[in-house]
């Protein structure tokens, strides 16, 4: 009887350490895609921007992970009855349920990465990406690179935050064939007729490694793979085939410094800087200037950017290079158009 | 291995210690020893505590804990009534997921295109279809059992593929895809053929909606199909034996086509009221692998009706009390996995449950 008293008060009093333990005057909490927060992707970039605003403000953070999209809706539900201060839904395929769910709580704050809303929804800041800019360079880069002369991508879902990639990386490659009248081919998109190769899925590595099986198979020595973790099955592959015979091109986050297995296979990444529009979004939400609409990152404010080339740097001459990097700032002062 | 787990869910009567006690002290050992997994992860000892004392009031501590556990457990409860009716007949039925997809996508076709008719005709219409759907995929593989001896195990989780692959299809055809969207995502179901939410007017947010009792009909449906008609005692002696089910008469073909069509029918349902109860629209993860869960439930329910029941709220409440223990105390959502793979294990070799817990069972057995 006696031991069983010790542990019901053991038990109470461990209760109550942990509940006072856990109290914050401000809350940011985020609610991820399926792909989970070790994706190495963009739920892990946003969620490392919540942890930045943890580290550098002392604040709380709460995290959901969605296992399938029937949890968008009670996740955010469960953050909002919690009284989170600011609540980050990562990904366009949350974009509905955000919405629903900010209509429903006005007194609620959301910021949503990949997401624009129009008309604007007043308590919902939409994070989105010129990420067009830095694919183009990225592009350029790649076919000043390749060998073959055919380089390739493909995308998770066909949804806009996905093509954008797709988009600028083709525009990239055509830039590069009208300045140097080369004939460069881009395997994977039609950027015209909005089509190409897509995994319909944002979780299998063995979908990244087929479909960068078959482009490699048709010819394509660089493939830049845009769906979250399946690059890293694309990584893989070409960490046997070895990185002479074919190339990665990363996406949202440096691969190099993620991907540490395979880091050698990446040419460089087209960087989405999620972490900072999420701590950013957090910040004028603790400072009470929080205002709906949306936030735009551009090459002109490191929203976006190419990751370095690191090992790969010596497959980039150095006038390749010094073109890069001309391109970036005609990009930035609008002297060069983005679009197909 | 299908051998041994059909006689092991095949049991005729209401047995307490088989359908009542065998799957509590499961679900407890799973819970002991996923607080072993979470101390070895590190976590501490006061914050497990806090992990799953919210996984508990997260599934019944408020009347929106419990209207989420319902909202979970109801298409499990139905997809998983398909699976233990096709256990009790000896059907090893694991194209449930498939059943739900097929079932799903005919009730958001029926939902959004047809705009003249009223609530009350275009409902039932649209979770008809779903039914007669997942009815029709289903008998695919009864058929080529019954016609041909294809192991209905194979032919069921082919048409898992099939049907996955057909709803990426399917979403991409102009006439189902919305409007303004590259992605598979199709067009959201009109409000005539959404089932009202039933708990609305006490607080707009709780999402339990009328399929949940559609459920309970079903529940009451499948017992009596099962124990007081002369199919259900067709399809149980079929189960228990089918060569003497024969001898005695039973046409065993037709028996097969006839109980995987019912089980497609359930299983299509749960997509129906997927479709119609929560999500609005498909895309291409709706089906949300409720058709594989679904299998864990008919284990876990002993394939009873009643025990399906209970253990389809038992995971509604993991799934709904996961959220809140992630919320609170910050442990994964992926323990929540672990303790479902590890009930399963414990079921599917109950002398485990009995060789550790002795004395639950002794007691009784003299009785």
């Amino acid at each position: 009887m006696k031991l069983s008293n010790k542990f019901f008060v053991a038990f109470i009093t461990s209760l109550l350490i942990s509940i006072s333990s856990a109290a914050y005057s401000f809350t940011a909490c985020q609610v991820t895609d399926i792909g989970g927060v070790d994706d190495k992707g963009f739920n892990a970039t946003a969620w490392k921007g919540v942890q930045d605003a943890v580290a550098k403000h002392g604040i709380g953070s709460k995290l959901l992970e969605s296992k399938a999209e029937t949890d968008y809706v009670p996740n955010l539900n469960s953050f909002v009855a919690e009284g989170c201060n600011v609540i980050v839904s990562v990904g366009f395929l949350m974009g509905e349920a955000t919405a629903n769910a900010a209509k429903e709580n006005p007194n609620s704050k959301f910021a949503i990465v990949d997401f624009a809303y129009d008309p604007t929804i007043s308590n919902v800041l939409g994070l989105i990406y010129n990420t067009d800019e830095a694919a183009f360079l990225a592009g350029y880069l790649a076919a000043g690179v390749s060998k073959t002369g055919i380089v390739g991508t493909f995308g998770g879902i066909n949804i806009p935050p996905v093509t954008i990639f797709m988009d600028g990386f083709v525009a990239g490659v055509n830039h590069y064939n009208k300045t140097k009248g080369t004939n460069v081919a881009v395997l994977g998109w039609d950027p015209a007729a909005k089509e190409g190769l897509f995994t319909n899925n944002f979780s299998s590595l063995d979908d990244g490694r087929a479909f960068a099986q078959n482009l490699y198979d048709e010819g394509a020595d660089i493939v830049m793979p845009v769906a979250g973790p399946v690059g890293l099955g694309s990584a893989a592959l070409a960490s046997e085939l070895g990185t002479d015979s074919l190339k990665i091109i990363g996406v949202d986050v440096d691969q190099y410094v993620k991907d540490t297995k395979n880091k050698s296979v990446y040419l460089t990444t087209v960087e989405k800087g999620m972490d900072s529009s999420v701590l950013n979004a957090i910040e004028v939400a603790k400072k009470n200037i929080f205002t709906g609409g949306l936030y735009v990152g551009t090459l002109a404010n490191n929203g976006v950017r190419i990751a370095p080339y690191h090992d790969q740097a010596s497959a980039v001459s150095n006038s390749l290079n010094n073109e890069i990097i001309k391109l970036k700032s005609s990009i930035i002062n609008g002297f060069i158009s983005v679009k197909n | 291995m299908f051998e041994f787990i059909k006689s092991k869910v095949i049991s005729e009567n209401f047995d307490y210690e088989e359908i009542l006690l065998t799957p509590i002290l499961a679900t407890l050992l799973a819970l002991i020893i996923g607080c072993i997994f979470l101390l070895a992860t590190g976590e501490s000892f006061s914050n497990i505590l806090l992990a799953f004392s919210n996984l508990f009031i997260g599934a019944f501590g408020s009347l929106n804990a419990i209207s989420e556990t319902c909202t979970a457990a109801t298409p499990l409860i139905l997809a998983a009534l398909g699976i233990s009716l096709a256990f009790r007949a000896g059907l090893f039925n694991i194209g449930a997921e498939g059943q739900i997809i097929i079932g799903g996508i005919a009730t958001v076709i029926i939902g959004f295109s047809i705009d003249f008719l009223p609530i009350w005709l275009h409902l039932p219409l649209a979770l008809l279809f779903g039914a007669i759907f997942g009815a029709l995929y289903a008998a695919i593989a009864g058929w080529l059992k019954a016609s041909t001896g294809a192991h209905e195990v194979i032919s069921t989780i082919m048409l898992n593929l099939i049907a996955l692959r057909l709803l990426d299809y399917l979403l991409r055809l102009p006439i189902i895809q919305k409007e303004g969207r590259n992605d598979p995502i199709s067009k959201s179901v009109l409000d005539t053929a959404q089932l009202p939410q039933i708990l609305s007017f006490v607080e707009p947010q709780l999402r339990i909606h009328s399929g949940f009792i559609i459920m309970l009909f079903a529940v009451l449906f499948v017992y009596w199909l099962l124990f007081h008609t002369t199919i259900g005692f067709e399809f149980r002696s079929t189960g228990a034996n089918p060569n003497a089910a024969q001898y005695a008469g039973i046409k065993a073909s037709l028996t097969i086509v006839l109980v995987m069509g019912i089980a497609g029918a359930l299983a299509g349902l749960a997509g129906a009221n997927q479709i119609t109860g929560v999500l609005g629209r498909a895309t291409p993860g709706f089906s949300a692998s409720i058709g594989f869960d679904a299998i864990a439930v008919a284990l876990l329910g002993r394939s009873h009706p009643f025990g399906v029941l209970f253990a389809g709220l038992l995971f509604g409440a993991l799934v709904a009390g996961g959220r809140l223990m992630q919320v609170k105390a910050g442990v994964s959502i992926d323990l929540i996995t672990i303790i479902q793979a590890l009930i399963i294990v414990f079921i599917a070799a109950p002398l485990l449950v009995k060789n550790t817990v002795p004395w639950a069972f002794k007691a009784k057995k003299k009785s």
